[in-house]
């Protein structure tokens, strides 16, 4: 099963293939490099005029190291952790010698020895440099504070729709017994949902399903008010997903969207993929001015978007708006896009 | 010995028919215990305050999350009436709502009801004085949804939504929806502060819906004496715009995109 806790543990080496790290290290060598600047100059603007030198000098270095970091990376996180980042330096020391001998041949420059060990050196110093940054954030991002975090964050079932739900089961019990007990399995299937490891990634088939058994719930008690329309295409039912990614999304809808309007509305959810990304759409009706429901209704979604922050740092995106329909009325609008090119297999 | 005690008569306000359904049961449980008579139901505030007009009514269980008019808006209402039921709170989880009901000694049921519960509430009913304004200040205040008019005896809602425009008159405040006004017990003030996202103030002694401006005309020949006006949505009438009031009206109106 693919999970979390592999993130962390096992990897001598940041993974170079996620838009996180090649970003922060993309910022982080510009910053030494300006931070070398300033020492070496003078005047700010002396120090500027240095900086884009170097940066002219520097990019085509770092896009080269990264590219073979990214083509490497499996070969990489399969060697022992000192040797892999031993390997690292030298292929940044050895591309910086190369690209200044080769600087040196393009501008008919003379070119000398120390000049290409210089070169080797900042670049070791500041590969080096990046690596420890890197190993230290992960480590600060352990296995055990991601997984205190991820319980924390794991949606908690809305107290409210807990005690009305069993309020609603209660009532049928007398009325129509077979209904009371399928609601009492799903409410079970829910509750043991929550339970499970947040770390783990669920197939998003389960999901659906799980989404599915809450909404029966709710229909239980709202009745007609509840209107839901899906649309998915051609989802490959074993596509990994955060566990209970759309339930509080729903939950959220519900709350905020259908039980303070009397004649309900309609939830519309919408799931495609497209290339490697899987683009999950929630939309719900809304009443106008409800200050206290907007701020309600954002403690859930940071919620989300830090577990999201979390499984996939940079590599996954929550938007929400309000948008005026051409009818006047208003939706709320939730869209996330998620990676779903099997990283975590 | 005794005379016949007339059975007591139970209002139901909740938007969930299983809730409903529940309490329906549970006074049925206790009818041998406590007589008791479920007059009507509601699925909201205002439903039961209808319900209260036509029916004598000694004991509503409301429900305090509602669409279009919840509990304790709906508590509020009834505790204008000459001689309002008394009123027991039915409330899922709120944590607010809770704390308020212990500050104000005001007895509430937690969902799902209990039969005990339930009767020891209504067994307490006739020790207990209706709703004072001192207990309902204590509950969570929400801007009401509909304000509260009383005509001729009767009690007629305005939902906000449908208000145009707020004028000050003398003690009263006059209501203009499209079809009509209504005369209601108010302060212009308070009302500016509940409202303060919904109604802006034009001049001293009136508020106007924000959504209801359409537009602005000048109005006076003279230079000197021109004034800016309102105009709005579903009304002929054109309201002056002080000329104190005049750069935030503008920069409000222009903001929510007029």
């Amino acid at each position: 099963m693919a999970s979390i806790k592999q993130n962390a543990q096992s990897r001598p080496l940041p993974d170079f293939r996620n838009a996180g790290v090649v970003l922060r290290i993309l910022l982080g060598v510009n910053l030494l490099a300006l931070l070398a600047a300033l020492v070496r100059s003078d005047g700010l603007l002396a120090c500027l005029q240095d900086y884009v030198t170097m940066a002219a000098w520097l990019q085509p270095l770092l896009l080269f190291n990264l590219a073979a970091l990214a083509l490497l990376g499996g070969r990489l996180q399969g060697l022992a952790p000192w040797s892999a980042r031993v390997l690292v330096v030298v292929l940044a020391a050895t591309s910086a010698a190369m690209l200044s001998l080769l600087w040196a041949f393009l501008t008919f420059d003379e070119w000398s020895w120390q000049g290409l060990v210089r070169a080797a050196l900042l670049a070791a110093t500041a590969a080096a440099c990046m690596l420890s940054y890197l190993t230290l954030r992960a480590s600060a991002l352990s296995p055990a504070l991601i997984e205190a975090r991820l319980q924390s964050l794991t949606a908690r079932i809305r107290p409210h729709f807990l005690f009305n739900s069993l309020t609603a089961v209660i009532s049928l019990i007398r009325l129509d017994p077979r209904r009371a007990e399928t609601a009492l399995e799903e409410l079970a299937d829910l509750f043991r949902a929550l339970l499970r490891d947040p770390r783990q990634l669920v197939p998003i088939g389960d999901e659906l399903a799980l989404c599915r058994q809450y909404l029966d719930l709710e229909k239980l008690r709202l009745g007609e008010r509840l209107q839901v329309e899906w649309s998915s295409d051609d989802l490959p039912a074993d596509l990994l997903v955060p566990p209970l990614l759309l339930q509080p999304l729903l939950e959220n809808a519900v709350y905020h969207g259908i039980e303070p309007v009397a004649d309900g509305g309609t939830i519309r959810v919408a799931l495609l993929r497209r290339a490697d990304e899987l683009h999950i759409d929630l939309a719900n009706p809304t009443s106008v001015s409800h200050g206290e429901h907007a701020r309600g209704n954002h403690m859930a979604l940071d919620n989300i978007e830090e577990r999201l922050a979390l499984y996939y740092d940079l590599e996954a995106r929550l938007d929400t708006g309000e948008v005026r329909l051409a009818d006047g009325s208003r939706e709320y609008r939730v869209h996330i896009v998620l990676p779903c090119g099997g990283r975590w297999r | 010995m005794s005379a016949v005690v007339a059975p007591i008569a139970v209002l139901i306000v909740d938007d969930e028919a299983p809730a409903r359904a529940r309490l329906r049961d549970v006074l049925a449980d206790i009818a041998t215990e406590l007589p008791n008579e479920v007059v009507a139901e509601a699925e909201n505030g205002v439903v039961a305050l209808g319900v209260i007009a036509a029916h004598k009514v000694d004991v509503a269980l409301v429900d305090i999350r509602m669409p279009t008019m919840d509990g304790v808006e709906f508590a509020r209402h009834l505790s204008q009436l000459e001689e309002p039921p008394a009123v027991i709170f039915v409330t899922a989880y709120d944590a607010y709502a809770v704390q308020a009901f212990e500050l104000s000694a005001l007895d509430y049921l937690l969902k799902p009801v209990r039969s005990t519960r339930l009767l020891a509430a209504l067994r307490k009913l006739p020790q207990r004085p209706p709703l004072s304004n001192a207990q309902l200040a204590r509950l969570p205040q929400a801007a009401r949804s509909h304000l509260a008019c009383h005509e001729r005896g009767r009690l007629l809602l305005i939902p906000v939504a449908a208000i145009i425009y707020l004028k000050a008159d003398l003690k009263y405040v006059t209501v203009r929806t499209r079809e009509r006004e209504f005369l209601v017990d108010e302060s212009l003030t308070h009302l500016e502060e509940e409202y303060r996202d919904q109604f802006v103030r034009l001049h001293r002694s009136v508020l106007v819906a924000r959504d209801a401006i359409i537009g602005f005309a000048r109005s006076g020949a003279d230079d000197a004496d021109a004034q800016w006006q309102a105009m709005l949505r579903d009304v002929a009438e054109r309201l002056p715009v002080s000329r104190r009031q005049w750069p935030l009206v503008k920069s409000l109106v222009r903001r929510s995109g007029v």
